[in-house]
């Protein structure tokens, strides 16, 4: 009996993880975020041109439940690198101004003085990933 | 809770750790320093904070915001 037939949220979750290499779970959607936290997120990677997909948690709060019970964190936004868990606003906020988030992914990085302020959000290229698609 | 509170239990909870907290009773900031967090990432140090607090976190803590260094 695997956890995947058990819980098809979580693996809901952990399959979207794995299979983008950037991917933002937030509160609302990067055209209209519905947290201050998520927002500022949202403006930091679209500042640095990184592209990412974006999981609203909102819709059901299950999802919010199993992705804190996968990363071991407690809050909203996350941002997950290649699998791995980079860190919530305060976090991604922190490695921005060091230029450490730049270096995780992978996007040119900016010398300190060129580095714009972050600005408001604005539609990213593509279509963010909508995980109520994904869960059966 | 008071930062008073958040504080202690910071400094009972991580060993070693200095914290200053601000706070209006739900939102709080914290500055933390401890050795424990040596040779730990970001995420992992804040995750020992976050592990002082557990399911209080979003629930009496409404937000906890940190800032975490070795020294």
């Amino acid at each position: 009996m695997s956890v995947e037939s058990d819980n098809p949220i979580r693996a809901a979750i952990a399959e979207a993880i794995a299979e983008h290499d950037v991917i933002l779970f937030m509160k609302g959607t990067p055209e209209m975020p519905r947290c201050g936290f998520s927002a500022r997120t949202v403006a930091t990677l679209e500042a640095l041109g990184a592209p990412f997909a974006a999981v609203d948690i909102l819709p059901d709060p299950r999802i919010r439940q199993e992705l804190s019970a996968i990363s071991n964190w407690p809050t909203i936004p996350q941002l997950f690198k290649g699998g791995e868990l980079v860190g919530g606003a305060d976090i991604i906020a922190e490695m921005y101004e060091t230029g450490e988030l730049q270096e995780t992914l992978g996007v040119e990085s900016v010398p300190p003085e060129d580095q714009p302020d972050v600005p408001e959000a604005t539609t990213p290229e593509g279509p963010p990933l909508q995980i109520d698609n994904r869960l059966p | 809770m008071s930062t008073e509170e958040i504080k202690e239990r910071i400094e009972a909870g991580v060993p070693g750790a200095r914290a200053d907290v601000t706070g209006d009773g739900q939102h709080f900031r914290a500055e933390i320093a401890s050795p424990a967090f040596s040779g730990l990432s970001r995420i992992q140090q804040h995750q020992l904070v976050n592990a002082v607090f557990g399911d209080e976190l979003g629930d009496r803590i409404h937000a906890l915001s940190l800032k975490t260094t070795t020294e």
